[in-house]
């Protein structure tokens, strides 16, 4: 019993005290930080204010404020987390049928997932550009349309944002679709077939239910992923430009703490958004059940 | 079984292959651009021609980046960070893991709820205490500094889907093991460590490429030019006043490959090892 007692301290113990560390110790920090008034000047002779910075945060008319900030973070959500899922989902249907050249599509489809997102921004930063991007040539030379000024303006450079990240996020959805899709039994649609059920029959009542809770986690974890990313539309729109219109809360946040060094202001809303993503996440898993058997 | 007409059959493989040769193209335009620039002549970084390979094309953006900057310096603090990352994520979470996923302890509960937690973190969230921590600790512009911060945010995931893997190995295993005069440790690295490889595989491909890849916490810890890492250099050629596309172009295809082919050779057991833990628990 002691003998076991010491060998789980021996496998435990040190990530814990790592995790302590660099995990819980920040955390309460943090918590510390957002009742509290630090700053640049303020790095050691910072003191508890109480709850002004949250005051601060929910009722002062900054430009852009934390209400506008706040639905830009839920369109950019909902529509990354949408088109992740819809074409990922479509793309794993069509590989999942027998088809010349699946491995090849396959493996070429992932690649967005594969490179690196700094690279991704950087470089679709440089498609967006007015006169020689990509886009714009693409748009006006073939399609006939206008050119857009894509970095300019601030809902197409948020537009932008998010054409980056779709791109960049739909591989994902799709290989866990893919997985999914390839565990369900094929006597099911042998059997559906029989009766005469339709394709679009057939998908509806044997296909998506059986990868919904396959799809759940996957998708839960993906919002998380979405709402906190910072690289793309960092990186995409070079700091919230046009002047701060295409923050969402986490870019905005990153620039409080490091452009204008308001920690404590920057602490606390963190503290808003782990609490928002942490109230989503309890809720939806809840409705969910789908990590019943996790523990 | 109702018979499908052949044309209708037919129709709906046309439709599939032309949805799916779509998508590639849309997947593979920004790889084959960057891959354009990188071969332009310096004279022709802005063309606005779209010819499959650029019109005299050259490597003399590649032997500048090799020979005219800092890259094989950028290439070597990236590569030692991202070692250093891997092999303490790695240790780390394959015992910890363990650990969870066999025994029963005090705190055992609230360990996992908590890891799951920080995934819901922002990242200021652990990164502005960090950075004001190690401000104090004067190790702003050291790589202690910055593996610290990745190690903080690649740990706990790494340790949640290891024990997830570990709960698909059946206790059976150890237990033989033990009636034959194992001890708990042996019995763990000897059976249970190899059979846990392909997970590792995946947790050392998972922290590599944070670190590889990570820009927004080395833009404010490594601030230092002989210190920067790949993403900061990188982004440096956007930055300045106007940019250096062929640079930037060949530098991004170089730093991509490795993580590219890693990516592709391992994607098989990526989903199950990413989210194994996550789903089956």
């Amino acid at each position: 019993m002691r003998q076991q007692r010491s060998f789980i301290a021996f496998l435990v113990v040190p990530s814990f005290v790592l995790l302590a560390a660099v995990v819980f110790y920040p955390f309460f920090y943090n918590v510390l930080l957002a009742f509290g008034n630090m700053n640049l000047n303020r790095i050691r002779e910072w003191e508890l204010i109480g709850i002004r910075q949250f005051v601060k945060i929910f009722t002062e008319p900054t430009e852009p404020g934390f209400y506008a900030i706040f639905g830009k973070t839920i369109i950019w959500t909902v529509a990354n987390v949408f088109f992740h899922v819809v074409i990922g989902v479509i793309l794993a249907l069509l590989l999942n049928q027998n088809l010349k050249g699946k491995a090849i599509y396959r493996t070429l489809l992932i690649l967005p997932w594969a490179i690196p997102q700094y690279i991704v921004a950087l470089t679709w930063r440089g498609m967006f550009n007015y006169e020689y991007g990509s886009i714009n040539l693409i748009l006006t030379r073939y399609l006939n349309l206008p050119a857009v000024e894509w970095l300019r303006s601030p809902t197409e450079a948020f537009i932008a944002c998010i054409l980056t990240n779709v791109w960049l996020g739909f591989p994902f959805m799709m290989v866990v679709a893919l997985g999914a899709l390839q565990s369900i039994p094929h006597e099911l649609y042998e059997a559906a077939e029989i009766d005469g059920a339709t394709w679009w029959h057939r998908l509806r009542t044997i296909t998506l239910p059986l990868i919904r809770p396959v799809m759940i986690p996957a998708i839960t974890l993906g919002t998380v992923w979405t709402f906190n990313n910072l690289n793309i539309v960092w990186l995409v729109s070079n700091g919230g430009e046009p002047s701060d219109n295409t923050h969402i809360l986490v870019s905005f946040v990153y620039k409080a703490a490091f452009n204008f060094y308001s920690f404590s202001y920057a602490a606390a809303l963190s503290l808003v958004i782990f609490l928002i993503l942490f109230a989503f996440s309890m809720f939806f898993m809840k409705q969910s059940k789908a990590t019943e058997p996790a523990y | 079984m109702p018979i499908q007409p052949k044309r209708t059959k037919l129709l709906r493989l046309a439709a599939s292959h032309a949805i799916l040769i779509l998508f590639t193209i849309v997947a593979l335009f920004p790889i084959w651009q960057v891959a354009h620039i990188s071969f332009r002549p310096g004279n022709q970084l802005l063309s606005t021609s779209f010819e499959f390979i650029p019109a005299n094309a050259t490597v003399d953006n590649y032997v500048k980046l090799f020979t005219e900057r800092d890259f094989l310096r950028w290439i070597g603090n990236s590569a030692f960070v991202s070692l250093v990352v891997t092999l303490t994520g790695v240790a780390f979470a394959s015992m910890a893991g363990y650990g969870f996923s066999r025994f029963r302890f005090l705190g055992r509960k609230l360990g996992l709820l908590s890891l799951l937690t920080t995934q819901m973190f922002p990242a200021t969230m652990l990164l502005l205490p960090m950075y004001i921590m190690l401000i104090k600790l004067g190790l702003i512009n050291t790589y202690l500094g910055i593996v610290i911060v990745y190690s903080a945010t690649a740990l706990p995931f790494c340790i949640w889907t290891m024990k997830g893997y570990y709960d698909t190995i059946p206790t059976s295993l150890e237990e033989a093991a033990r009636i034959d005069g194992c001890s708990q440790f042996m019995a763990f690295y000897t059976i249970i460590l190899p059979l846990a490889a392909p997970a590792l595989v995946i947790k050392a491909l998972f922290s590599f490429m944070t670190a590889w890849s990570e820009y927004i916490v080395a833009a404010q810890i490594l601030q230092e030019t002989l210190l920067w890492t790949l993403p900061i250099g990188l982004k440096s050629f956007e930055s300045t006043m106007s940019t250096e596309w062929g640079l930037y172009g060949a530098a991004s295809l170089v730093v991509m490959l490795p993580v590219v082919v890693l990516f592709l050779a391992l994607s098989r057991w990526l989903v199950s090892g990413l989210t194994l833990g996550s789903v089956k628990g």
